[in-house]
């Protein structure tokens, strides 16, 4: 199989600077609560964990009002393109919620948290998790639902 | 009061952080997962540059006793590789590409008040209560 880059989309650049923010988030909150910056965790404990209520509460808030801060403030224009169907989005959407919640972690937890920290656990997670992703978005093109 | 001042605060820039790296658009991390058409990798330095700033501080603080702000460290300490851990990562996985979005990037999304990522999101927790309902056997 060929793989073809797609030279025009690609933004390594601002794709590697994100990726610093988020590190120095997530060694941030590491540092100060003594928590790991998983989202789909962060999340789950806000709805249905008192312990910590708070301080996730506001990690999530913070997590809003940084692209407020971004987009409204700074006056950055970011895209913004979302063209699965609605069945998708809310297939889709139980699916993430349900499978991080059982696989203990997503992209932040597994994908950048564990792997930092050399989890055996997180690297097969994430491999997992990113190979299903790529054959299920080769499959949805195949059948023409994207 | 601290540790909630720093939750708030290592969260808007993870959220700046995921819109820098435009994550926070389906269409592109849909671009990053579609390897047999036209593959943009660019998310793969999305990893690379948080990796490069989380590894090494993790190393160096893997001897501290205590958090700044709290009483300790929380960190998981299971190492086995189980049914759950591959069941579930294959649904996140299935559910991330039929959309583009994983947990962080769709609260971020949030602040862009577009209606799909608010039905995702719903969609997300109506998926974190079900589990609950679930029992998985190992």
């Amino acid at each position: 199989m060929m793989i073809t880059i797609d030279m025009i989309n690609f933004t390594p650049f601002s794709a590697f600077c994100g990726g610093i923010l988020i590190g120095i988030a997530v060694i941030l909150f590491f540092i100060s609560t003594g928590r790991l910056a998983g989202i789909s965790g962060i999340v789950n404990n806000t709805l249905t964990n008192t312990r910590n209520w708070l301080s996730n509460f506001l990690f999530l808030i913070g997590l809003v009002l940084g692209p407020t801060f971004y987009v409204f403030i700074l006056n950055n224009d970011i895209p913004f393109f979302m063209t699965s169907s609605l069945p998708l989005i809310i297939i889709g959407g139980i699916l993430v919620g349900f499978g991080t919640k059982i696989g203990s972690g997503c992209t932040s937890g597994h994908g950048i948290c564990g792997i930092s920290r050399f989890s055996i656990r997180s690297i097969v997670a994430t491999i997992t998790f990113i190979i299903l992703a790529m054959i299920t978005v080769a499959l949805l093109k195949l059948l023409g639902f994207v | 009061m601290m540790n909630k001042i720093f939750s708030l605060l290592s969260g808007s820039i993870f959220g700046i952080g995921l819109t820098v790296s435009s994550m926070t658009n389906p269409a592109k991390v849909i671009g990053f997962l579609n390897i047999t058409d036209k593959w943009d990798p660019s998310l793969m330095f999305v990893m690379i540059g948080a990796i490069a700033i989380s590894a090494p501080f993790f190393y160096l603080l893997r001897n501290k006793s205590k958090p700044f702000f709290d009483l300790n460290f929380e960190t998981p300490n299971i190492t086995i590789i189980d049914k759950k851990l591959i069941l579930g990562a294959s649904m996140f996985g299935i559910g991330w590409g039929m959309v583009g979005f994983c947990p962080g990037p769709a609260i971020a999304s949030l602040a862009l008040l577009k209606p799909l990522s608010i039905i995702f999101v719903i969609a997300m927790a109506s998926g974190f209560y079900m589990s609950k309902f679930v029992k998985i056997d190992n």
